[in-house]
């Protein structure tokens, strides 16, 4: 955290070669994971936020650490950042739960204060040098620069730190795996069972406080602050077992690191912001595309059923043509026209026509065997509704056929069956028309 | 005999306001218990305080003649269906193992034994054929089988259901109180906390009658009368009605 200006790390990162660039950008992979993994906790517990919170209050631990011992070693510093780590955590849960202040404000209360509090220790006490704008936006370009030897290879310090927070996270999580899941899942149940959710919480809040302050010397503040909580709402969105949205979220994590450093590189610029924005922009797919709950495929999905509801409708008007006897055949347009004549309706029609459901013949439509067969099945849906509202229901002759026109598209088999066995004699519909077999 | 489950004049308070005054109540073992009261009445707060949730402001609770955390193995307990959030990423398979994990203890992970003791809890509640689903696509009804479930798995002798009944349809209230009867019958002594009078006295063989006190606890047969009801559940409309009437007028009551 010594000072260096940022133009010339930024001019530096440009001059370096390659190996320096992967340096940099497994520092990121392995200090996001290590986040991540913790993150994916903090959003099912309900408690990203706590994430901010501790990353932000670890300062004033950090600047009191080094008053008290006058030192930059890494052993002081650790302590006085989990201890305010959990300070945080204490103070938040006392505020909310004896001083009846609600929960996040009294998340916010704890860690701007202690927040302040650190800036102001290392603004106005002498001798404490730590660099504001390192703690925000880190110096992983600088990271290649402090090498330790492991083994005998020259390994950035940043990455050998953020590897052994990676392995105690993962341990720890592994260790406790069951009551992890557990209390998180249904914390009553944990705590009757003998492994108390308040204690797990505290475990996993130490966990956050070690993490995040081993990790925001090289990232800054913002990329652990992303990082604990964007690549595990992300996996939240995919993954359907903890096992899974733990892993994926690393994953996630991992894949941000790298992406942002290609897209820092690219754009010269902050390379830790960019990373956190890669985060982001990859949770922004996720939200459009997750098969569950992405918004494009929601849209997919309403667009598939409004497509099947108007074929439906189409050869429900078909049947209902060739049901009274007249002569007269629809064109495309006429057919179009009536279920609203919209470019839906269109291209409800072509589908049709695509599965050999309705027949052209010259200017005209008509049904094909197998297009009757699915009419009947449908009309057939839509009479024996409309004879369950009369009977059961006792809704008036004129009521029933809207919403029968409504349920119609999603009677299946099943509940046909029921329906018919509910109506035991139903031949004729309310309004006296057969119902088809 | 040591009574199954006993409370010694317990106050629960919450801010220092007490919810629950002076309760003194015993229940034998082998039995089926409602625990009846209207809304308010401290129903969750009596689960809460004896499974050592909700601290008491005083008295003690003891299972089996020793305080709760000696017996923790020996209980088993359902809190209220919306109690958890149902996106969590488990399968209802995952959800039943959890029941496994008070006996397990600390670190130690379930293995075969656990698995197979949570596929005869789902097939004994009828929901074997979904255990690998993802419990968001479960409806109500069979959420709480799968809460049953876990409960079972946790091989208790006392077990405590918060509302096992509330959002449920027909057929999963028939099948849950048959399993409860079942559970009785083995001589486990089962509470739960439920809502309609009208089936007390099909559903449970013993009442606890709360309203912010203990109206009264005892066999159905001479526990559930008109009498207890009235102070049950009228004590409140009484003082209701005369702050309504003191409104009316205008001025404080007499």
């Amino acid at each position: 955290m010594i000072g260096f200006a940022w133009g010339s790390a930024a001019a530096l990162a440009l001059a370096w070669p390659s190996t320096a660039d992967w340096w940099i950008m497994a520092t990121g992979a392995v200090t996001a994971a290590s986040c991540a993994v913790l993150g994916a906790f903090l959003v099912l517990r309900r408690m990203s936020m706590m994430g901010d919170a501790i990353s932000h209050s670890v300062l004033p631990g950090l600047a009191a650490a080094f008053l008290l011992t006058r030192s930059y070693s890494i052993g002081p510093l650790l302590a006085g950042a989990l201890v305010a780590g959990l300070l945080t955590a204490l103070l938040t849960q006392t505020l909310h739960r004896y001083v009846r202040l609600p929960a996040d404000a009294s998340m916010g209360v704890v860690f701007t204060s202690l927040f302040a509090l650190g800036v102001v220790l290392i603004t106005q006490v002498k001798g404490v040098h730590f660099d504001r704008q390192c703690v925000f936006e880190g110096a992983i370009e600088l990271a290649p620069l402090y090498t330790i030897s492991i083994a005998g290879i020259e390994a950035p310090r940043a990455l050998v730190v953020a590897g052994v927070v990676l392995a105690i996270n993962a341990a720890v999580l592994l260790l406790l795996w069951k009551e992890m899941k557990l209390s998180a899942f249904d914390p009553a149940l944990s705590t009757t069972m003998g492994f108390p959710a308040g204690l797990m919480h505290y475990v996993l809040m130490s966990l956050v406080a070690l993490t995040a302050v081993a990790s925001f010397e090289a990232v800054g503040s913002i990329l652990v602050v992303a990082m604990l909580i964007v690549p595990a709402a992300t996996a939240h969105l995919l993954a359907d077992r903890l096992g899974a949205m733990v892993l994926l979220s690393a994953g996630l994590g991992a894949a941000s690191s790298v992406l942002g450093f290609a897209l820092a590189s690219h754009f010269d610029t902050n390379i830790a912001g960019m990373m956190a924005v890669a985060a982001g922009g990859l949770y922004g797919l996720a939200a459009l595309f997750s098969p569950r709950y992405g918004v494009v495929s929601a849209v997919i999905r309403n667009a598939r059923l409004a497509l099947r509801v108007i074929r439906d409708d189409l050869l429900g008007v078909m049947y209902r043509l060739e049901e009274l006897a007249v002569d007269r055949r629809l064109t495309s347009r006429d057919a179009v026209q009536a279920v609203g004549g919209s470019p839906l309706a269109r291209w409800g029609l072509a589908g049709l026509i695509r599965r050999r459901q309705v027949l052209r013949r010259g200017e005209t439509l008509e049904l094909s065997p197998e297009g009757r067969a699915a009419a009947q099945q449908l009309v057939r849906a839509h009479r024996l509704w409309e004879n369950y509202l009369v009977q059961y229901l006792g809704l008036p002759l004129d009521h029933v056929h809207e919403p029968a026109h409504r349920v119609e598209h999603f009677l299946d088999p099943e509940l046909q069956a029921s329906l018919e066995r509910k109506l035991p004699d139903a031949t004729h519909d309310p309004h006296g028309r057969d119902i088809p077999s | 005999m040591t009574p199954a489950f006993e409370i010694h004049d317990m106050t629960v308070a919450y801010h220092r306001r007490p919810v629950l005054w002076d309760i003194d109540l015993q229940v034998p073992e082998g039995k089926l218990v409602g625990i009846i009261g209207p809304n308010g009445a401290g129903k969750t707060t009596l689960i809460k305080a004896a499974l050592g949730l909700t601290p008491l402001a005083s008295g003690k609770v003891e299972i089996y003649g020793k305080p709760y955390a000696q017996q923790r193995k020996m209980v088993g307990y359902v809190p209220q269906r919306e109690s958890v959030d149902w996106d969590f990423p488990v399968s209802v398979h995952d959800v039943v193992m959890m029941g496994t994990y008070g006996r397990l203890g600390w670190i130690r992970r379930p293995g075969r034994t656990q698995r197979l003791l949570a596929e005869r809890c789902l097939e004994q509640v009828g929901m074997l054929p979904f255990a690998k689903r993802q419990i968001r696509q479960l409806s109500g009804g069979q959420q709480q089988r799968v809460f049953l479930a876990r409960a079972l798995a946790e091989q208790a002798r006392i077990y405590f259901l918060d509302e096992p009944f509330a959002g449920v349809d027909a057929a999963t209230e028939t099948a849950i109180v048959e399993l409860l009867q079942t559970l009785r019958g083995q001589g486990c002594t089962v509470f739960v906390v439920h809502h309609d009078l009208e089936t007390v006295r099909h559903y449970f063989d013993y009442v606890i009658l709360l309203n912010m006190r203990l109206v009264a606890c005892g066999p159905v047969h001479s526990t559930f009368t008109p009498e207890n009801l009235q102070k049950t559940y009228g004590g409140r409309l009484t003082i209701l009605d005369a702050a309504a009437e003191a409104m009316r007028q205008g001025e404080p009551g007499p």
